[in-house]
């Protein structure tokens, strides 16, 4: 048998698991990884900062399925990748993070470039290791990637030190995993069928009942079976934000998006249910509002893979605990068909009676770059965001069909996410269009990755909704600040020089009718990104709101108060023949 | 209804393990009494006692939590009466000749010796169940605790 060196049996290992590209940046500690990598076939993608590789391996993850692998150095590279970790912990993204170390003699010395990594990164992974002995590489790594992607995904972080790295063993595979602390669900051969059974029960005896689906549905790849559920029942689907996606807003069931920004007419829906079975979703506060008020005339279904889900913020009354794909698969052998047809009508004239809505205004609004984008890419792209008002703008006016077609921070809601995110999803689904709608604040917080996109000739499209201001800031202010606008405005930058100094297209629209130009150029430049700046009207409120601490049915920016204002009701359809596609019921 | 919970977790005997743990009790704010770890019967395992002071709900998240780091291989509840438990307290009292042999007897009455002693003080050594251990300390402080130190909660199922 051959000897290899630590660097040579990782970089075995993460071919083994599939790897064909990581984002990273060399530096001291990790240079024996990198000049592994450089003579393997895996793909490395040089990012300009650390937190553009976290983010483009969590891109990715999302949009490929695949687990993300991102590399940094020691000290300051690792610090670097925090933020994207603490991301993907959030929404539960499967990484492998690779960060180098300094040699185990000096750890704890305060040497050069050295970070306690472990330390700083426990609270936001997953899982980690320090791996101080070459003999426990191969089995380090395959535990990494069989927890990142297992269970509850997330990020576990793989701490180097370089001499781990340059030491040489015998190469020996771990054909099994054995973790004694480990156990996910989906490796458990059967799920329990009791509490199923109950929850069975619960639905056949409800009149008024919601899905309200979340990522984990994505995350267990079970569509098919979530839409096999609401179909054989005939139960109407809402779901959160990072389970846009989950199940078509072209179905009639669909309720589109609950919560803090969510549609009206959804909110009342899950105000006024009798009976909401959440399935891979977690009561997030931005969901709940109040969470003793949250649905709170309904009994509560939650499926989840994580038993910590459950009864942490909410309360349910029939908890199942398993992989979401193997639950509903016992569910949908166990439900009929309900008579939700009194049901479906109500929710059909709440509907009508309560569209999104916006007013016309001088400047071009964000909400209409949207629906232009939507109709250009007719709903089929995937959609990268950063963090603000033009995320919500993204959710509620793009119209999700496809799992893993919303890139978007939930969780942590880090501003940021959007390009790098763009970039990773773009080379984890080559040959498909994506767009990162973004916000000026946002994306300049991590604008430098757009050398990254231009030297990997990613032809990206990034429309930025310039309102100079951090507009969810400056819009909070408004409403409970009495307008004191603290630090919201943002100094003017010239983003189509940014993208040209990047070898980026760059385009500034300002008018409402050079929104679908600059859109259509971009969707024909296919050999670089495409940078549309849209001067976006600066007071634009994203609405209706869920104030904080407020139930679903005391909404802020309603129908009825904005039509009082002028506001003109809003399609989010794609034409009208989908339109009469969709009455409920 | 808050309360006294003591659970008892089979840990991985891991460098950083017991970080892992008390980081999570901090950062998702668990309320806890004491901590204990100690090897086991089997030197890859280490045992933590955690006493902790939640609801039901709380604990259950506790639990849960507990249960989702990889390095942690069991927790269990363990449940009033159902298990033995016991802490160590070493407790330096201010004694003079008058008062001494009343420090002896009451130690007597606890199961506790004078582990050591000097002109002006003695240290008592006692073994116990949190509640023992409470109401010897509420005896001894008449005659003035100087220092009091104690283990924490080690316990195991009867």
């Amino acid at each position: 048998m051959s000897k290899m060196k630590g660097a040579q049996i990782l970089v075995e290992c993460l071919r083994r698991e599939g790897v064909e590209i990581a984002f990273g940046i060399p530096g001291g500690a990790n240079l024996p990884t990198f000049d592994a990598l450089y003579q393997s076939p895996i793909k490395v993608v040089l990012t300009v900062h650390e937190q553009g590789a976290a983010h483009m391996a969590d891109g990715f993850a999302r949009a490929s399925g695949k687990v993300g692998v991102c590399l940094a150095t020691s000290g300051p590279g690792a610090t670097n990748l925090v933020t994207g970790l603490a991301t993907a912990f959030m929404d539960s993204i499967p990484l492998v993070a690779i960060t180098g170390q300094v040699r185990t003699s000096v750890i704890g010395n305060d040497a050069f470039q050295e970070a306690d990594t472990i330390g700083i990164t426990r609270p936001v992974t997953k899982h980690s290791y320090l791996v101080k002995d070459v003999r426990d590489v191969a089995r380090v790594v395959r535990e990494a990637f069989y927890i990142a992607r297992t269970g509850r995904p997330g990020p576990v972080l793989i701490d180097l030190p370089v001499d781990t790295t340059v030491a040489e063993t015998d190469f020996v595979y771990p054909e099994t995993i054995a973790i004694r602390g480990y156990h996910p669900q989906e490796a458990a051969p059967t799920v329990e069928l009791e509490p199923i059974r109950r929850a069975a029960e619960a639905i056949a005896r409800s009149k008024r009942p919601v899905i309200y689906a979340g990522a984990g549905v994505i995350h267990a790849g079970a569509a098919a079976e979530l839409a096999e559920l609401a179909h054989k029942t005939r139960i109407p689907v809402t779901t959160s934000l990072l389970g846009l996606g989950a199940f078509p807003e072209t179905d009639p069931l669909s309720l589109g998006m609950l919560g803090m920004h969510g549609f009206e007419y959804t909110n009342y829906a899950v105000a006024q249910c009798d009976l909401l079975i959440g399935i891979g979703a977690r009561f997030d506060d931005r969901v709940t509002g109040k969470p003793d008020e949250f649905a709170r005339n309904a009994k509560k279904v939650h499926v989840d893979v994580d038993p910590s889900s459950i009864n942490k913020t909410v309360v349910v009354d029939y908890p199942i605990v398993g992989d979401v794909k193997q639950v509903l698969r016992e569910l949908n052998a166990l439900v009929g068909p309900l008579d939700t047809r009194e049901w479906l009508a109500t929710l059909k004239g709440m509907r009508e009676q309560y569209p999104l809505v916006y007013k016309e205004k001088a400047k071009v609004l964000p909400q209409y770059v949207v629906q232009q984008i939507s109709e250009a890419t007719k709903g089929n792209a995937v959609i990268a965001t950063g963090v603000g008002q033009h995320q919500m703008w993204a959710a509620q006016f793009y119209q999700f069909n496809t799992p893993r077609s919303i890139i978007t921070s939930g969780g942590l809601g880090t501003m940021g996410f959007g390009l790098p995110a763009a970039i990773g999803a773009a080379f984890g689904r080559p040959g498909e269009t994506v767009w990162d709608i973004d916000g000026d604040g946002s994306f300049q917080m991590t604008a430098q990755e757009l050398a990254t996109a231009a030297q990997h000739k990613l032809p990206i499209k990034i429309a930025i909704m310039n309102n100079q201001h951090h507009g969810m800031v400056r819009q909070w202010q408004d409403l409970f600040y009495q307008g004191r606008h603290a630090q919201s405005r943002l100094n003017p930058v010239d983003f189509v020089k940014l993208a040209e100094a990047n070898h980026c297209v760059g385009i500034r629209v300002e008018r409402k009718d050079g929104v679908r130009p600059a859109i259509e150029r971009a969707m024909r430049t296919t050999d670089r990104p495409t940078v549309i700046e849209c001067m976006v009207e600066e007071a634009e409120n994203c609405w209706p709101m869920i104030a904080p601490g407020k139930p679903h049915d005391q909404m802020l920016g309603t129908y009825e108060h904005l039509k009082q204002d002028g506001g003109i009701p809003q399609r989010r359809r794609l034409s009208e023949d989908d339109e009469a596609k969709l009455s409920l019921g | 209804m808050s309360e006294k919970h003591t659970i008892s977790c089979l840990v991985e005997n891991h460098f950083g393990v017991l970080a892992r743990v008390s980081g999570l009790i901090s950062a998702r704010g668990f309320n806890i009494d004491s901590l204990t770890v100690s090897t086991t019967e089997d030197p890859t395992i280490s045992r933590m006692t955690i006493v902790v002071d939640a609801d039901a709900l709380k604990l259950e998240q506790v639990k849960h939590q507990l249960d989702r780091l990889i390095d942690v291989i069991d927790v269990q509840e363990l449940k009033e009466g159902a298990f033995l438990d016991r802490e160590l307290l070493l407790a330096r009292v201010a004694a003079n000749g008058q008062t001494r042999a009343a420090l002896e007897q009451l130690a007597a009455q606890f199961g506790a010796k004078l582990a050591d002693a000097n002109e002006d003080a003695v240290v008592i050594e006692a073994a116990g169940d949190t509640k023992a251990l409470d109401r010897l300390v509420e005896q001894l402080r008449p005659h003035g605790i100087t220092k009091l130190v104690r283990t924490g909660r080690v316990a195991l199922e009867r």
